[in-house]
């Protein structure tokens, strides 16, 4: 029963920049780790920091919310909102002592899928390397073998 | 402008746009939103023109793709739009408002309906070509999309025609198809390709004619491909495997048809009748099987193990052959019918030999070679004699004397009656025979034949020469007086011919017979007088090639399916198509690959094949020369591959004929060709790119993904050089213009290049920097002063290459004129801007005049319009011009289609009926889960079925199923039946992006009669099963959670409403300028009442003291005659005298309040324009003001024009430019003013030619076509130096004149000129009222003080503020005809709001809990927009025709009372927990 961990990871995108960047990811076929799930946004301008303590609280590994490049922004200036409430809720982590470093902030323009699959990889990379989501992860999905044991 | 307009009832309500790019968009965009039809034409395949090329923008470096493909998705998402692609403009005939368009719509090959842009096509299709996307870096498919976000998002196929190869064939193989799939080593396809057309590919691999090589492209670089020799490669290869690929035969149970003759023409119509169902029996009259393949052709060209394979393939297919069964011996026609066979194919080839007529015929020892290579085809041939002649110079001739030389013949001549030239006999083969020891006397014919007791020993021979031609073309032999001569043989071999043997059959079968034997059929369809019976081959043509007699029996095999199933037998049958024919020109030589032959000594031993096949290798590199002239290769592996059927490789071509009411020309630009720059090496040297190509090269979709190299080599550049104006200002070349844009690319390309490769070097060498636009200058200097891009003042004469390192080096002068040499790493050809030569064509077409240039001529200060009524024209196509400015004439065209259009406004528009929604509201959710294969795309890396089970597990889903394509229309329709019959009250469809099928699905809800907002997708292909292909454990697991979450959420989901809101169609527009007038007109003008407020006591504004623009166009006429127009419309109300205090409401319902001198007024619009103007500035500089000798160049202007005498006696004129503008405190390009000083120089030469005209700038920036009047003014005489900003001009104001000191920053010298007049070009600011105004009206103002629109590139003509527009100068500086343009693209803008009663508001916008907001200001503070706002209850109100739905108030809102609908809290956290 030694089986591998697999992290969960949360992505917060939004519609217009990032989203885009990860279908278009699709279209080429790049290849990036399976961990990711994906949850669209109109704007990261409404990324809440409920949503992000929630997902952790839900067992997630990683989180990560990713919009328009700095001054890309569709609405303006949501996505500056959401890095300063990214920055909060990590402040948040690192008080709960789950660690500042399960959740990032990142800036992918439409076309720029290959940066995409890279912060997938990055983020993947940094929830291995953290381990488990020490608040364990809620009885959601189809059951997997690893869950069983990072119980 | 508004001339008499046609009659409401003849008025067409639709607007045909012609050309897709930005402006097209824009302009499609306004007026569908305004109410009319459009048919949006691009020549392309998919719209979004140029800009979808470019990487980032400028001044902002704002992502091109992010910004125009929401667009690109919002006019395909417009019901009102269609979208035309690969579609021509060819003529337009009546009257504007009512026009019929003749469209030519050239076929995409796929159906866009079924086309789900899974790409599984690109993966098989064999054919690359330069990836014209990518500017020809990179490659990309014959079958193709641009980019992935293209729309139309299907993909195309790109065939030119068929290729020369192809239709030389007459078989009608796709050759240019097999050879691209050999090329890849698909050899299966390639031999499954050819069968599709030939069961002979071993055959016809070694003794094909093959015409398709002397059509072969290729022959025009150096020699055909070796198609032939291909052919048996493959052949071979299958025989090599040892399993013969069979095709699918149905179960044969339909009607016997008998064919007679088991040659290549009867085994083929056997095979394809097989293929078809039926049940064919050949009817052979010798003993074996392959007619003149066996039979006729020797062995060592044909072996019989070859035949035999591809004979007992064809049987395998169910073919039955009958031997010894011999036509008029055996069995007659009737008893065949009489056996049941519903049709026959006669096939009986040309067996008989023709007799020389020559006397001694008879001897022993004459044979024909005919009979003779029968014998040796059944192994019963003797040796034919020592000595031999063989009479004749065709194939058989020599296949007979090289067959003598085989079976122990010692000496064998050919007697041939003609010369080298003029023997039919395959060149190959002779120089075969000559190998071998033939030997071949030309011009020599037999006389007689001389024997000794029946016994043959001698050949009479006489010589021949050459006469007129006879009717083959060739010059007729004719014999030679007295050269008769003999030679000594014991055996003759005559073969001139054969023809085939009718008496078979029977004088009553009513088939009729020709002369020499030949039966007659219908050359298409092969039928014969005789309805039931076909016939083919040799039996009607007489001795033709093995691929012809294929041809027929292919031929035969379709007339005999359509006969049996009583279908016309000719339709769609003789069809020409276009051969297309690729450019060989430059391309490099490679020599073709010859096949090994054995050696001739060999060779005479036997019948051992003589040609080797290819070697593997050399199959491959031979196919790979291929030239593909048609492109797609029609090799049809694409439509296997497409499970959704969408491919048609026979789409026809559309003409179609739409009723419009006007056109709008926009058919953009294409990138000047840098060959046409020789100097610069593009083309040769691999290193230089033009700017489009580093655009792509900078793009993280483009050929290198994002990573700046070398096309060279692929190294990293470290020392890149722009170079200006390639193709732009340059008499040279007669491209006199300036480009607008490239100056500012270039800044951003160098930025951009040093964020991709950091140190990067960046030097641009510029004539003069154009940074004319809103913007642009702080970008300059930023990318000088701060990034450190080099800015090189020079033209460099040219570059050379360094052939080992691929750099480059360049010559040029620089600012010590000095000759300089640089060497860079890669150097950017900065290419112009050349109108588009298919909308140089158009215009022809529509009889629309353009210059000397292509661009479309204007026509007076309008710019959108053309010399005829009801066409307008925008963006690059009318001048060079960058984004904003192309945006604001598509919507300033639009308005101009709208204003003609008026009455018919919404007469060809349609909204959909659905029916009335069901109550969902309080049910528990019934959720319908339905999860796509996408074909393969999903369904095999998804274990579909499980997450279709598992689906089915999760709370409150009713039920879950699995469509190989949700998409298609008949999903659709049992989704929508499930609905309904399930009582689904929520769906999750998981599938593709909902980014691009979301509408497509709501819109099945809406019919089945569910609110469309009860809908939930997951993205389970391009988020999923494309990104993890090789994990299909994991990419399931992942789908089922994405599954569980959209199920999630869908549990939560609300309808949503959204509800119709008056709006009062008239209109506010402050400003009584050129701006504010021409806005207010082409309001009243498209049917809106409209308010026109004016500060000042009279209308004009500035432009009162305008008279005539540069190019001479009349200012001041125009501005009477609007002014005119104005005050006597009826639906114009001019408030003179007025201010407006403030304005509340949102958009399409606000109220302003005026104040009319004391008086107070309340207007009720629906939207507002600001056209407050602009001001010139008051120099405190050079002694304006003091000396009234120093005067602006608005002042000059008026003089010029009012006052001309103010000027006698003027002998020098000193101008300075940049007064007030490009410094540190105002550092922005006032745009106009080096046009005005061009102008105003202008005039003063034309009134005192001896008059010295003096301008000192720092850039002249008559950017686009104005370029062309400072090089008039140069050719006047105006003298123009140039000062550093560092070094302005001094001047000191004595009593004679002005003493004007300035330091020429080209020659380097201190200058001192003397003025009569000091003329400033003072700068261009904002009106000293802006910052009240921007207050009053809650408008945002940029850096500078001028009104900021919404968006720099996009929305140049919008507020953020919704329902508020821009115009004009107060906007950023503008000339005369750009305000008009700009205000008509207001109007455009205002008439989208206005031009409906009422509009939909709602949806997914922010809703605030009013009980519980204690009104803490955080949303008012937070939304970019400006939309919450403190109402009379004192909570916050958030208008919901204003929220732009972003969400940003909703997660400030620290009471968490404000939520988004649709996006509520619980919905999302409900979707990010169940992760």
């Amino acid at each position: 029963m030694n089986q591998k961990y697999e992290p969960k990871i949360l992505a917060l995108l939004c519609t217009y920049c990032t989203y885009t960047a990860a279908d278009m990811a699709g279209s080429m076929r790049l290849q990036y780790p399976p961990n990711v799930r994906v949850v669209k946004l109109l704007c990261t301008g409404k990324v809440d920091v409920a949503y992000l303590l929630e997902a952790f609280r839900a067992g997630a590994d990683a989180v990560m919310v990713s919009g328009c490049e700095i001054g890309d922004c569709h609405f303006l200036e949501g996505n500056l909102r959401a890095k300063e409430r990214v920055e909060h809720a990590k402040s948040l982590l690192d008080e709960l002592g789950l660690g500042s470093g399960r959740l990032e902030m990142f800036h992918i323009g439409a076309s720029d899928a290959p940066k995409w699959a890279a912060a997938v990889e990055q983020m993947n990379r940094r929830a291995l390397e953290l381990g488990p989501n020490p608040l364990g992860r809620r009885a959601t999905g189809p059951a997997r073998p690893s869950e069983e044991l990072t119980r | 402008m508004s001339t008499s307009k046609p009659q409401a009832k003849s008025l067409s309500g639709a607007v045909l746009v012609a050309g897709a790019g930005i402006a097209g968009m824009q302009s499609s965009l306004d007026l569908a939103a305004a109410g009319y039809k459009v048919y949006l034409l691009d020549r392309n395949i998919s719209i979004g023109g140029v800009m979808a090329q470019l990487d980032k923008t400028f001044p902002t470096n704002d992502c091109s793709t992010c910004m125009i493909s929401p667009k690109l998705i919002e006019v395909a998402a417009d019901p009102n739009i269609e979208i035309i692609s690969r579609a021509e403009l060819m003529e337009l005939q009546g009257e504007p408002g009512n026009f019929t368009a003749k469209v030519h719509k050239a076929p995409r090959f796929i159906d866009e309906d079924k086309c789900s842009g899974c790409g599984e096509c690109v993966k098989v299709c064999p054919v690359e070509v330069p990836a014209d996307f990518n500017q020809g870096l990179g490659k990309r498919k014959a079958i193709f999309r641009h980019f992935p976000q293209a729309v139309p998002s299907a993909f195309a196929v790109d065939k030119l025609g068929v290729s020369p190869c192809k239709n030389a064939c007459p078989a009608g193989i796709s050759v240019q198809g097999y050879v691209a799939l050999i090329a890849q080593g698909r050899y299966r396809e390639a031999l499954e390709l050819i069968r599709r057309d030939n069961p002979l590919p071993a055959v016809c691999g070694r003794v094909c004619t093959h015409p398709c090589e002397a059509a072969c492209a290729r022959a025009e670089v150096d020699e055909p491909i070796a198609i032939r020799e291909l052919k048996r490669f493959v052949a071979d290869w299958e025989v090599a495997q040892g399993e013969p690929n069979l095709p699918e035969v149905p179960i044969q149970d339909q009607e016997k048809v008998a064919i007679i003759g088991a040659g290549p023409a009867g085994l083929t119509c056997a095979y394809y009748l097989a293929l078809a169902g039926y049940r064919p029996t050949v009817f052979e009259a010798l003993g074996v099987t392959g007619g003149m393949l066996r039979v006729g052709i020797p062995d060592y060209r044909l072996p019989p193990q070859v035949l035999n394979y591809e004979i007992e393939y064809i049987r395998s297919c169910g073919v039955q052959i009958k031997l010894n069964s011999a036509l008029g011996r055996d069995y007659s026609l009737a008893d065949l019918k009489a056996q049941g066979f519903s049709a026959v194919f006669v096939s009986l080839g040309a067996h008989q030999g023709m007799r020389l007529g020559v006397e001694g015929e008879e001897l022993e020892g004459v044979q024909s070679g005919v009979d003779f290579l029968r014998l040796a085809g059944i192994g019963a041939a003797q040796n034919p004699g020592r000595r031999v002649a063989v009479i004749g110079g065709g194939n058989v001739a020599v296949d007979a004397a090289r067959t003598a030389l085989r079976l122990g013949s010692e000496e064998v001549t050919i007697l041939y009656r003609r010369t080298k030239q003029e023997m039919p006999a395959y060149e190959e083969e002779v120089v075969e025979a000559l190998e071998e020891g033939v030997k071949v006397e030309f011009l020599a014919a037999p006389i007689s034949f001389q024997g000794d007791k029946g016994l043959l020993k001698r050949v009479e021979v006489i010589r021949m020469e050459l006469g007129e031609p006879d009717q083959s073309g060739r010059r007729r032999p004719v014999p030679m007086e007295g050269s008769q001569y003999t030679i000594e043989v014991d055996g003759v071999l005559s073969a001139i011919g054969q023809h085939p043997d009718a008496s078979c059959l029977d004088e009553d079968c009513g088939v009729e017979v020709a002369r020499a034997s030949r039966l007659v059929a219908d050359p298409l369809t092969l039928q014969t007088s005789q309805p039931w019976v076909f016939a083919g081959g040799d039996a009607i043509t007489g001795p033709a090639t093995v691929v012809e007699a294929i041809q027929a029996g292919k031929a035969a095999a379709e007339s005999i399916r359509r006969f049996l199933r009583g279908e016309d037998l000719r339709q769609g049958r003789d069809l020409v198509r276009k051969v297309a024919r690729a450019d060989s020109k430059g391309l490099a030589k490679e020599p073709r690959r010859h096949p090994s032959h054995r050696l001739p000594e060999e060779r005479r031993e036997g019948f051992e094949e003589v040609v080797q096949a290819f070697s593997e290798e050399q199959a491959r590199s031979e196919a790979a020369r291929c030239l593909a002239c048609g492109i797609c290769s029609e090799c049809y592996q694409c439509v296997e591959a497409c499970q959704a059927q969408a491919i048609d490789h026979a789409m026809p071509t559309q003409d179609l004929e739409l009723k419009v009411g006007a056109v709008i020309m926009a058919p953009g630009f294409v990138p000047f060709d840098a060959h046409g720059k020789p100097e610069f090496g593009y083309g040769r040297y691999a290193n230089v790119v033009t700017s489009l190509e580093f655009e792509r090269i900078n793009s993280a979709s483009g050929p290198y993904g994002g990573h700046v190299q070398r096309p060279g080599d692929g190294k990293e550049p470290k020392r890149v050089a722009w170079i200006q104006c390639v193709g732009s200002r340059d008499a040279s070349i007669g491209r006199d213009y300036c480009s607008y844009v490239c100056c500012m690319y270039a800044s951003k390309q160098a930025i951009i290049a040093q964020e991709h490769v950091p140190g990067l070097e960046a030097s641009i060498f510029f004539m003069d920097i154009r940074a004319q636009g809103k913007g642009f200058d702080r970008y300059y200097e930023r990318a000088k002063n701060e990034h450190g891009v080099r800015y090189v003042r020079s033209m460099p004469s040219r570059l050379l290459e360094d052939p080992q390192t691929g750099n480059l080096t360049m010559q040029y002068f620089n600012d010590q004129d000095e000759l300089v040499e640089e060497t860079f790493d890669m150097v950017v050809l900065s290419v112009g801007l050349v109108p588009h030569p298919a909308g140089v064509e158009l215009a022809g077409r529509l009889r629309v005049e353009t210059d000397r240039f292509g661009f479309a001529t204007r026509q007076g200060l309008n710019p959108l319009a053309t010399n005829r009524d009801g066409i307008y024209v925008c963006g690059v196509f009318q001048a060079p011009r960058d984004i904003p400015d192309t945006v604001m004439q598509a919507s300033g065209a639009a308005a101009e289609a709208g204003a003609l259009l008026a009455p018919a406004r919404g007469s060809q528009v349609s909204d959909t009926e659905f029916p009335p929604e069901r109550q969902v509201t309080g049910d528990s959710p019934k959720t319908g889960v339905f999860v796509c294969h996408c074909g393969i795309n999903i369904g095999s890396v998804v274990d579909v079925p499980d997450v279709v089970n598992y689906a089915q597990s999760l709370p409150g889903v009713e039920m879950a199923e699995e469509y190989i394509f949700t998409c298609s229309t008949d999903s659709q329709e049992k989704m929508a039946q499930a609905i309904k019959e399930r009582g689904l009250n929520r769906v999750v469809v998981a599938s593709c992006s909902p980014r691009t099928h979301e509408p497509l699905f709501q819109e099945t809800l809406r019919k089945a009669g569910l609110n469309p907002y009860l809908f939930e997708m997951a993205n389970i292909r391009d988020q999923c099963s494309w990104v993890h292909q090789s994990q299909h454990s994991a990419a399931t697991d992942k789908a089922k959670d994405l599954v569980r979450m959209s199920v999630a959420r869908a549990g939560l989901l609300q309808p949503l409403h959204r509800f119709p809101t008056p709006v009062v169609q008239a209109a506010l527009v402050i400003g009584g300028g050129l701006a504010g007038l021409t806005a207010t007109l082409s309001l009243a003008d498209q049917g809106f009442f409209t308010h026109l407020v004016e500060q000042g006591p009279e209308l004009g504004g500035l432009a009162k003291r305008l008279h005539r623009s540069l190019e001479g166009f009349d200012i001041k006429t125009h501005l009477a005659k609007l002014i005119d127009q104005v005050t006597h419309n009826g639906l114009i109300k001019v408030h003179l005298g007025a201010k407006v205090l403030d304005t509340k409401g949102h958009i399409g319902s606000f109220v302003s309040r005026l104040k009319v001198g004391e008086q107070e007024e309340r207007v009720e619009h629906g939207a507002l324009i600001l056209a407050s103007g602009a001001q010139e500035y008051r120099p405190t500089e050079y002694d304006y003001a003091q000396d009234e000798r120093v005067l602006t160049q608005l002042e000059l202007h008026q003089n010029l024009h009012e006052n001309p005498k103010s000027l006698s006696g003027v002998k020098q004129v000193v101008m300075i430019q940049c007064v007030g503008s490009r410094n540190e405190e105002h550092s922005y390009c006032s745009r106009i003013c080096c046009s005005q000083a061009v102008a105003n120089a202008l005039a003063i030469k034309r009134l005192k030619p001896e008059c010295e005209v003096t301008v000192l700038f720092r850039d002249i920036r008559t950017f686009s076509l104005k370029e062309l009047w400072y090089q008039e003014a140069r050719k006047a005489g105006v003298r123009f130096v140039r000062f550093d900003q560092e070094a302005p001009p001094q001047s000191q104001v004595e009593e004679a004149s002005i003493l004007v000191k300035v330091r020429d920053a080209i020659l380097g010298e201190d200058l001192e000129l003397t003025a009569d007049r000091l003329v400033l070009s003072a700068a261009v600011r904002p009106r000293e009222d802006a910052h009240r105004l921007a207050s009053d009206l809650k408008l945002p103002l940029d850096t500078d003080g001028f009104f900021m629109e919404a968006h720099l590139k996009l929305r140049p003509v919008d507020f953020v503020n919704a329902g508020f527009f821009l115009a004009g100068a107060a906007h950023g500086p503008k000339f005369a005809e750009e305000v008009i343009a700009q205000a008509k693209a207001a109007a455009a803008r205002a008439a989208t709001v206005l031009s409906r009663s009422e509009m939909m508001v709602g949806g997914e916008v922010a809703v605030v809990d009013a009980e519980r907001c204690v009104a803490c200001l955080t949303c008012v503070r937070t939304c970019p927009y400006g939309v919450p706002q403190v109402n009379e209850e004192g909570v916050v109100f958030i208008d919901p025709a204003a929220c732009q739905g972003c969400g940003s108030c909703a997660s400030a809102c620290p009471r968490k009372l404000i939520q988004v609908q649709h996006h509520t809290d619980a919905q999302i956290i409900a979707k990010a927990t169940a992760i």
